[in-house]
């Protein structure tokens, strides 16, 4: 009989901390891979994923940058302004897709395999939102792709670049999470959809993500300006195209790291608990 | 030290009582065959001993170690094929037991190995690489069985496993079944089937409401609803009705012709010769006249009420023409 890496202990002894972490990574890359392997094998999930952020790119840039490029610094085409910003909301919208994926799961029988096995009990949580976070960086690649098509250039090289990248796959994994609680909360995968969207929206639009805040009505301007996702889009744009990065970096990583540092233990706890 | 111990487990769903108070007592190496109806409580009692469910009060332990407190450990020890596949629907045979065996910590060429011993074991070669959504029910309930089998579990939940599989799938089950407990696996089974039970199990608990009614072996249980019993078919009615008074203790049973009655003491043979000897002296027209024991089905009747299902019952048959194998 094959033996397990860990079958020769007795059954109830303690697994030291450095084992368990490593089973704990392994366990997550195991259900990561799985849930890639769901997300190109589900035709609909790979065209909704990919067209829409390549579409929202395109249609914002032409329907928007008219209007919108006037109030824009002069030489900032909109598309330069818009980017880094839709990377944010692609991210935001493509969350409520953790909490769908996550529901569905539930309703499956294959986690009640997984919640039957040694296997570690938050690798299903983390598994699944470290395979949307591999999506969320493979969406922005081929956004910017699509951007450097219509005219967009980074004007910071290439580390700001890939900070720019990196400080969006920060927020889109924090969504994900707080999507993944929220799956948890509400039975079904229909209803923590549209839950999600309800949030979402609003959230998105009420930020610096499409247009300066400068744009909006007094009061509008001054809630977007404490936004998580204001700060995301303006430190992912100052990275891109110039700008101060300090202070919306470091709200964007107090924002995330502090609500991930809440959130994280809040759904693997749920989720233990849930029967 | 058994291999489970339940002890006044009660579980309820709102208003549902699924488990009303149940004690059990599983031994090492011994098949245990949990006999009841639909809503019996079975599947609950599974879920429960397998970590996914909490009850409501009582204990429960698995070789000692309790399912709530110490159930990483008795995840280690158990394997569990529930009644509804709990496969992958979007991989493939072969990348399920591939990843359940990553997940069970074998090392990643182990898992590759013994995920292609599982296949050819199961009979699932031909269709290993095509996505489990593609399987027929038979298909996906031996993958599903191959999926708790990565590790041997020191005590293997099968929950109904055959319920609504052609006949070849379910022989594989049970030969499989057989091989395991050969080894030296403690199996507890449920099942609505009668010939499932007496045929796989040492042993058999019914349950129904949520309580564990009887308990014994196939042959105890028979005992338990009687000894050997004489059953006379006459022409009609009439006819049975006169045999009854006729004979002292003849009871009407079952259909309107028959009678039954009980064989005093043991001399059986005497018995039937005497009933046959006084119909043939009455002139009736006796149809049949038979010298029986009570089948499991007289017990479960007796004890629940309620016929118990048969293995071809209406709801065994409806799933065959899902069932066919289909090949890539
Ligand atoms: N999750 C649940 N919620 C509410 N009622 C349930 C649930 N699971 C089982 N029940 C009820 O508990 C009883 C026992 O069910 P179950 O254990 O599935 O029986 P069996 O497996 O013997 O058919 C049934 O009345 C069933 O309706
Ligand atoms: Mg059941």
């Amino acid at each position: 009989m094959t033996r397990t890496v860990h079958t020769d202990r007795a059954p109830d002894a303690a697994i030291p901390l450095g084992e368990r972490v490593f089973w704990q990574v392994r366990d997550t890359w195991t259900v990561t891979r799985r849930n890639l392997r769901h997300f190109v094998r589900q035709p609909r999930l790979l065209v909704f994923s990919t067209i829409q952020p390549v579409m929202f790119v395109v249609l914002f840039s032409y329907v928007f940058g008219g209007v919108a490029g006037v109030a824009l610094p002069d030489g900032l085409e909109y598309i330069d302004f818009l980017l880094p910003g839709i990377f944010v909301q692609s991210a935001a919208f493509r969350s409520t897709q953790t909490a769908v994926g996550l529901a569905e799961d539930l309703e499956r029988g294959v986690v009640d395999r997984f919640r039957s096995m040694p296997m570690s009990r938050s690798a299903v949580l983390a598994g699944r939102t470290f395979a949307d976070l591999i999506r969320s960086l493979a969406v922005i690649l081929l956004m910017i792709a699509v951007g450097m098509a219509i005219g967009f250039r980074f004007t910071q090289g290439l580390l700001a670049a890939i900070g720019a990248v990196l400080i969006v796959g920060l927020f889109s994994l924090l969504m994900s999470w707080l999507f993944c609680y929220l799956a948890l909360l509400v039975p079904g995968a229909e209803a923590a959809q549209t839950a999600g969207f309800v949030v979402i929206f609003p959230l998105v639009f009420a930020s610096s993500i499409f247009v300066p805040l400068e744009t909006m009505p007094g009061w509008l301007a001054s809630i977007a300006a404490q936004s998580p996702l204001t700060h995301t889009a303006d430190t992912a744009r100052a990275l891109s195209i110039g700008g101060p990065v300090l202070e919306p970096l470091l709200w964007t990583v107090l924002w995330c790291g502090g609500l991930l540092a809440i959130v994280v233990p809040l759904a693997v706890r749920r989720y233990r608990a849930m029967t | 030290m058994p291999a489970v111990t339940v002890t006044d487990v009660r579980k309820s769903f709102g208003e549902t009582e699924a488990l009303a108070g149940v004690d059990l007592e599983v031994a090492e190496g011994e098949v245990l065959g949990l006999l009841g109806p639909n809503g019996a409580g079975k599947t609950t009692l599974v879920r429960v001993l397998a970590t996914l469910l909490t009850p409501t009060s009582g204990r429960a332990e698995i070789f000692g170690y309790d399912v709530v407190r110490r159930a990483d450990v008795v995840r280690r020890l158990i394997g569990l094929t529930g009644q509804y596949a709990a496969v992958d629907e979007l991989l493939s045979g072969r990348e399920n037991l591939r990843m359940f065996g990553e997940l069970f910590h074998l090392r990643s060429r182990d898992a590759r190995q013994r995920a292609d011993e599982l296949l050819a074991r199961f009979d699932l070669e031909d269709a290993a690489d095509r996505p489990a959504r593609t399987y027929s029910g038979g298909m996906r309930r031996r993958l599903d069985l191959a999926s708790s089998l990565l590790i041997r579990p020191r005590l293997l939940f099968l929950d109904e496993p055959t319920t609504g599989l052609d006949p070849r799938s379910r022989n594989a089950i049970w030969e499989v079944t057989r091989e395991l407990v050969a080894d030296g696996t403690t199996l507890l089974l449920t099942t609505q089937y009668l010939e499932e039970a007496d045929q796989l199990a040492d042993r058999i608990a019914v349950i129904d409401h949520g309580r564990i009614i009887a308990e014994g072996t196939g042959d105890e249980l028979k005992d338990e609803a009687g000894g050997q019993v004489v059953d006379v078919m006459l022409a009609d009615r009439v006819a049975r009705d006169a045999a009854c008074a006729m004979l002292e203790g003849a009871q009407p049973f079952g259909d309107e012709r028959t009678l039954r009655l009980a064989v005093d003491g043991d001399d059986a043979l005497h018995t039937v010769s005497d009933v046959a000897a006084r119909l043939a002296a009455s002139g009736l027209e006796v149809r049949d006249l038979g010298l029986r024991r009570p089948t499991l089905d007289d017990v479960f009747l007796r004890l629940t009420d309620r016929p118990a299902s048969e293995p071809n019952a209406a709801d065994g048959v409806g799933h065959d023409a899902e069932d066919a194998e289909v090949s890539a």
